[in-house]
């Protein structure tokens, strides 16, 4: 059949349905009202795959938020509409429904991605077309575009307070660097490096494991022969699992040489049994523990929402919620639901999150958040033991000697000079 | 030195209780069963249901993941792979079609998930399984430090492959399964009910995948797709070490598991686990039936 036939055929198709069935008719029409009625917006993440199971969590934080935005009259008095893609926990398949939400469905604006490797993909589409991409975990930095919204936390607001505080108060020196092979625990490590020479320690090595690896046996005792006094872990995924099981199998106790890790979230801390990680440490601008009532309210509402009583807050599902609402403060300030507006309306744009106060840089479209140490307890919870007084700047190129007086990510974009 | 041996051997323990089963099915039925991982899969949401439910200790599990392992590769034989035999390539894909179906099943909580009914301990996230706090301490000896769980694994794996050594050679049984082994139409003819003995022998070896599971679920994750890398291990050993001989099973996980840890050790263990693939690549084609292989008629 050739196409003409093949579109006037289902047309003619369609028209008989429509006639035969009139409540159909009606449906599509309601439906076609709504999308003119409604500011749409795409919801990207993983539903199926190996990085489904974090992802889903993203997606609900995600949706909730604008459950919750629409409850309250939506944005320029309309509902907003999300249109639910699933990435498929593949970077391809990211970039093909990155650009059906944005060719096709024509949203002004996409929420999602959990990987570095499906935002790179789906970073041409947003770039070429000039539309906008909220991307809600922290990453490694080195990027600056103009049509991401980066809310998840860059190395510096891991790690500035991290190491000094590793070096001062828990008065250890010596750094065995850790991670998983690719691009986020290595660019971690080099800012590690740069942060323990200034606060003057000293790192004894820097080894890396497959993602996904689960046999830790070699590696963990490389750690003990290696005579450091802290081990420094950007392990990712279920490696962190592996890792914490065999750490405690091979008889190391955190009194004595402490994981501090900068991924171990409360995910990974539900997967491997909380009696396996009581006693170390992670670094993140947010925990479920957060004791504050807005905080509570939200892993309240969170937990209803996803109808499960057990389920766990964490930073990047903290980032996909808060990140809504800072999209449609910047939708309403703009006026119009178009990508150039809300870009332009997002920078500066605050919130009170259930993190703390959050702020849009409007320099780097990247976000002001409050640094925090958290011990783990044996009930899967942190410890808030350290936090800064207030949220810090964002800097995304930190590792090669971005600081706040001297971007190298501005509003005129990166300076390729400064590298 | 010693640390190092025991984490080869600790590996090689591993890799032997994955691929005891697998020297079963595949050397004496010619069955190339992807399912496996699947079925350690299965052995290890056992021990995470049973620790659940029937607040089960991960050791009183593996009995029990033993029995369901064995009951479900039973089925497996009887609704698909019965229907297959001697028709190597058309078993693969079956039974990776099963391997799919598992994990699936796993992922969907057998489906209840489409009605909005949670199961806990089923479902597309990571569980875990306790282990009993005796096998939890590790104890300082001379400067060698013992682990108890690793130690345990190594136990079990030898308590298993003595097992079934003794089920192949002492065994009526057993004696029954070997002559399938080399020869089925023979063994028909000398009155063996070669159906019955395969479909036991099948359901033998998915046990043992079960109790792998058990033992993985102790330091690993336990999600639906575990399984899936651990088949590409078992077929290792099981094809460096000769199609269906046992004593060529452990020989290839011990020298696989020692050279493996001896390397990550000095290198790391990306470069390890290259070493070891090039090792079996280098053993097929010095000796394409693997280190030990009887002739076959």
């Amino acid at each position: 059949m050739r196409r003409r036939d093949f579109i006037r055929n289902s047309a003619a198709a369609a028209a008989g349905l429509s006639l035969s069935m009139p409540s159909i008719l009606t449906k599509t029409g309601l439906s076609a009202l709504a999308a003119e009625d409604a500011v749409q917006a795409g919801v990207l993440f993983s539903l199926t795959g190996g990085l489904s199971i974090i992802e889903k969590s993203l997606a609900d934080a995600t949706l909730m938020a604008i459950e919750e935005i629409n409850a309250n009259g939506g944005v320029l008095g309309k509902p907003i509409k999300p249109i639910l893609e699933d990435g498929a926990s593949d970077p391809k398949t990211y970039n093909e429904k990155a650009s059906k939400l944005v060719i096709r469905d024509k949203v002004p604006t996409v929420f999602g991605s959990y990987t570095s490797a499906s935002r790179k993909a789906v970073l041409p589409v947003f770039e070429k077309r000039n539309n906008l991409y909220f991307y809600p975990t922290y990453y490694e930095g080195y990027e600056c575009s103009k049509n991401v919204v980066y809310t998840g936390a860059v190395p510096n607001q891991q790690l500035s307070n991290y190491i000094p505080w590793i070096i001062n108060t828990l008065g250890k020196k010596k750094f065995f660097i850790v991670g998983s092979n690719y691009i986020y625990p290595k660019e971690m490590a080099k800012v590690c490096k740069i942060l323990i020479e200034q606060n003057g320690g000293e790192w004894v090595a820097d080894e890396y494991l497959e993602l996904g690896h689960s046999e830790w046996g070699a590696m963990v005792k490389k750690i003990k022969d290696s005579g450091c006094d802290v081990v420094l872990s950007n392990v990712v995924g279920d490696s962190v699992v592996a890792f914490y099981r065999e750490y405690k199998n091979q008889g190391l106790s955190y009194d004595k040489l402490p994981i501090c890790a900068t991924v171990t979230s409360e995910i990974e801390i539900a997967a491997m049994g909380a009696e396996y990680a009581v006693g170390s440490f992670t670094s993140f601008p947010y925990f479920q523990a957060i004791d504050t009532d807005i905080n509570k309210a939200f892993v309240e509402r969170y937990r209803k929402y996803v109808n499960d009583p057990k389920a766990v807050t964490h930073h990047a599902l903290e980032s996909s919620y808060f990140q809504v609402y800072l999209w449609a403060q910047a939708v309403e300030k703009a006026g119009e639901a178009t990508p150039q507006a809300i870009v332009e309306a997002v920078k500066g744009q605050e919130f009170d999150a259930p993190n703390g106060h959050v702020t849009i840089a409007p320099e780097n479209l990247h976000t002001w958040l409050t640094p925090r140490i958290a011990q783990w307890g044996a009930d899967g919870q942190g410890t808030i033991i350290d936090e800064y007084p207030e949220p810090i700047f964002p800097l995304p190129y930190v590792a090669y000697g971005e600081t706040q007086d001297n971007l190298f990510c501005a509003e005129a974009g990166l300076d390729t000079s400064k590298l | 030195m010693a640390d190092t041996i025991f984490i080869g051997l600790s590996l090689a323990s591993i890799l032997l209780l994955v691929a005891l089963g697998l020297t079963i099915t595949y050397g004496a039925m010619g069955v190339i069963n992807m399912a496996h991982g699947e079925l350690v899969m299965i052995g290890a949401y056992t021990a995470v249901m049973a620790a659940i439910y029937l607040k089960l200790n991960m050791i009183l599990a593996i009995p029990l993941a033993f029995l369901v392992a064995a009951g479900l590769g039973l089925l497996i034989e009887r609704l698909v792979i019965r229907h297959l035999y001697g028709r190597i390539l058309d078993t693969l894909l079956a039974t990776w079609g099963i391997s799919l179906l598992l994990q699936q099943a796993i992922r969907l909580e057998f489906g209840l998930s489409f009605i909005n009914i949670h199961v806990e301990g089923l479902g597309s996230g990571l569980q875990n399984l306790s282990v009993p706090e005796f096998l939890n301490q590790a104890y300082d000896l001379g400067g060698f430090t013992v682990q108890p769980y690793r130690s345990f694994i190594i136990v079990v794996t030898i308590a298993l492959a003595a097992l079934t050594w003794f089920l192949m050679y002492k065994t009526r049984i057993g004696i029954q399964v070997r002559a399938i082994m080399r020869n089925p139409q023979m063994a028909a003819a000398f009155g063996i009910d070669v159906r019955q003995v395969s479909a036991l022998t099948f359901a033998y070896g998915s046990g043992l995948a079960g109790v792998a599971g058990v033992m993985l679920a102790g330091f690993k994750t336990v999600s639906p797709d575990m399984g899936s890398s651990l088949v590409v291990d078992g077929f290792l050993v099981v094809v460096m070490g000769g199609v269906g001989s046992l004593l060529g099973s452990a020989a290839a996980a011990g020298l696989l598991g020692e050279i493996n840890g001896i390397i990550a050790m000095v290198t790391n263990d990306i470069f390890a686990r290259a070493v070891v693939f090039a090792l079996v690549i280098a053993v097929i084609m010095w000796r394409p039936n693997g280190l030990f292989s009887f002739k076959g008629r």
